[in-house]
């Protein structure tokens, strides 16, 4: 194989990794706040792409608003569904909410094809041109837009998760729920919070990818095994793991292809058994240490 | 002018009572210290007294508020701060991070303002971060304040407890037992640190096995022995009391 090829595969996995890192930190963020695996995350993704859709060929509004505002909504939709379907059921075992979270994907997917019928819907690239030419691989706009989007993510959560008084009550949740209520923080809200954020994340990554691949109503289950796989890959711990373990997701699904391109939906759930089995805590931490 | 007023507190656990019909008075600027020998119900009292158990009698006032029932964040906001026996810090976070948590209750920028970076919020930042120092100096721990709390030696944890506790500027802080797990060295510095924070304007609650500590430090003791208060004064005064010294030579294995 050519140099330029391996380039363009390398290309193809840093734009999906980037989209399964997304939602891979949507994932981390809700488990870090409820111990809860939120398998509506995907849905969120595709509720993103619909959103700007519809504000961008119904409504008619420029792209440049019709993308913010429709993670605005998700956001919202996501601390809606916090609020109406896991904080009546809060005390209950995480097994039961994770169930509920699976329930929320289905409503949300019926709704979604009710109110946007069935068919995959199209947004064009947030700035049309011709795909740049690097070392005889070609790079999208699309993929560019993508890149920078995560890279403005991580440093907006980095900067969020030591740098504020939010994100320090949210790390203060994560490590001692009863301490941190007792320094005053007001643990529902942090967690309906985090709901709204790893919403936005989903949705962001939803419109970013929907120029390229349009969006549908069933596509969210699909994306959450591959954001759930980067997340465990990453070991459901700091942002920083999270988005590693969706770029190595990405790489090693397009190392496949060569050898074949059927496989390359398998790698996800493969690479999310082998991590299960062979390093539950993930690729970049430590074996969890036992405190008294 | 008295802060908190424990009035006629009953609690029950099954048929056994652990609090019995006690009342007390806690005053301004004082540190109080309740005593007892083991089973007296000191920490179901204590329990009580910040709001984390519900009596089946009586109730807990501070400044006019009853605070039995009341949701933990929430009496944290009015000024009362509890720690635990065994401390509850945040492992994975910095000596100076968790006494920043500690001020969340006290520091007002939202979500909003954090996401859109405010201009006020950097600012705020900055003095949030220069009020931690001054707290971890007053605690001298200023000098581990960039390590992981789940790598301090006890003696420094029970400290860096008290310091985020101290950081939610309560008007009282209430201890539970602070001095458990110290050496000599170690409850020396504590009393100490105890009397400068009283000296500061917080009001503070212990309740302590260590019968050295509480004497050095207390202006009043209140003395439980099975569920009852048998005792209260100063403690000179309560270390005649025959009731008292009845109570802790009744006991088979004295703790002081």
């Amino acid at each position: 194989m050519e140099t330029s090829e391996l380039l363009q595969l390398a290309i193809a996995g840093l734009k999906n990794g980037s989209i399964y890192a997304l939602l891979a930190l949507g994932f981390t963020i809700v488990y870090a706040a409820t111990n809860v695996i939120n398998f509506a995350q995907g849905e969120f993704y595709m509720l993103g792409g619909m959103f700007a859709v519809l504000a961008f060929t119904q409504f008619e509004l420029p792209l440049l608003v019709s993308v913010p505002l429709a993670v605005l909504v998700v956001a919202g939709i996501g601390m809606l569904f916090e609020t109406l379907a896991i904080r009546p059921r809060k005390d209950a075992e995480p097994m039961a909410l994770i169930i509920i979270t699976v329930g929320g994907s289905l409503v949300f997917a019926s709704l979604a094809r009710h109110a946007f019928g069935s068919d995959a819907l199209p947004l064009p690239e947030f700035t049309a041109g011709p795909s740049f030419l690097f070392a005889g691989a070609a790079i999208e706009r699309q993929t560019v837009w993508i890149w920078g989007i995560v890279l403005v993510t991580v440093a907006g959560l980095t900067f969020l998760y030591s740098k504020t008084r939010l994100g320090r009550a949210m790390r203060a949740c994560m490590q001692n729920r009863e301490a941190a209520r007792l320094m005053g923080i007001d643990t529902a809200r942090v967690v309906m919070i985090s709901f709204g954020l790893a919403a936005a994340l989903g949705a962001v990554a939803g419109v970013a990818v929907t120029p390229l691949t349009s969006t549908r109503f069933d596509i969210g289950a699909g994306i959450a095994v591959k954001g759930f796989a980067a997340a465990i890959l990453g070991g459901l711990g700091s942002p920083l793991a999270a988005v590693a373990g969706g770029l190595l997701l990405g790489l090693i699904e397009q190392a496949v292809i060569p050898f074949s391109s059927a496989l390359k939906d398998v790698v996800a759930l493969g690479v999310l058994l082998a991590v299960l089995f062979l390093r539950p805590q993930g690729l970049f931490r430590r074996a969890r240490r036992e405190k008294m | 002018m008295s802060m908190l007023s424990v009035r006629g507190v009953t609690k029950r656990f099954g048929g056994v009572t652990a609090v019995d019909d006690v009342s007390f008075e806690v005053f301004e600027g004082t540190i109080h210290a309740v005593i007892g020998p083991n089973g007296a119900g000191k920490s179901t009292a204590f329990n009580v007294m910040t709001g984390f158990d519900r009596p089946d009698a009586g109730s807990v006032v501070f400044e006019g508020a009853t605070i039995t029932g009341m949701r933990p964040h929430r009496i944290v906001r009015l000024g009362v701060v509890r720690t635990f026996q065994n401390t509850m810090l945040f492992d994975e976070m910095t000596a100076l991070e968790n006494v920043l948590v500690g001020m969340h209750a006290r520091t007002r920028v939202g979500f909003l303002g954090a996401a859109l970076s405010l201009p006020g919020v950097h600012a705020e930042e900055r003095l949030a971060r220069e009020q931690a120092h001054r707290i971890l100096r007053l605690v001298d721990m200023d000098d581990v304040h960039a390590v992981p709390a789940g790598d301090l030696p006890h003696g420094q944890r029970r400290l860096l407890e008290i310091a985020r506790a101290l950081a939610t500027e309560p008007r009282i802080m209430l201890l539970d037992e602070p001095a458990a797990g110290l050496n000599n060295v170690e409850t020396a510095q504590l009393g100490e640190t105890l009397r400068r924070i009283r000296d500061t304007g917080v009001t503070v609650v212990i309740v302590e096995h260590d019968m050295g500590l509480v004497m050095e430090v207390s202006d009043e003791i209140v003395v439980l022995n099975e569920g009852r208060k048998i005792a209260e004064g100063p403690p000179l005064l309560i270390q005649k009391d025959p009731a008292v010294i009845e109570a802790y030579l009744g006991e088979e294995t004295p703790d002081a």
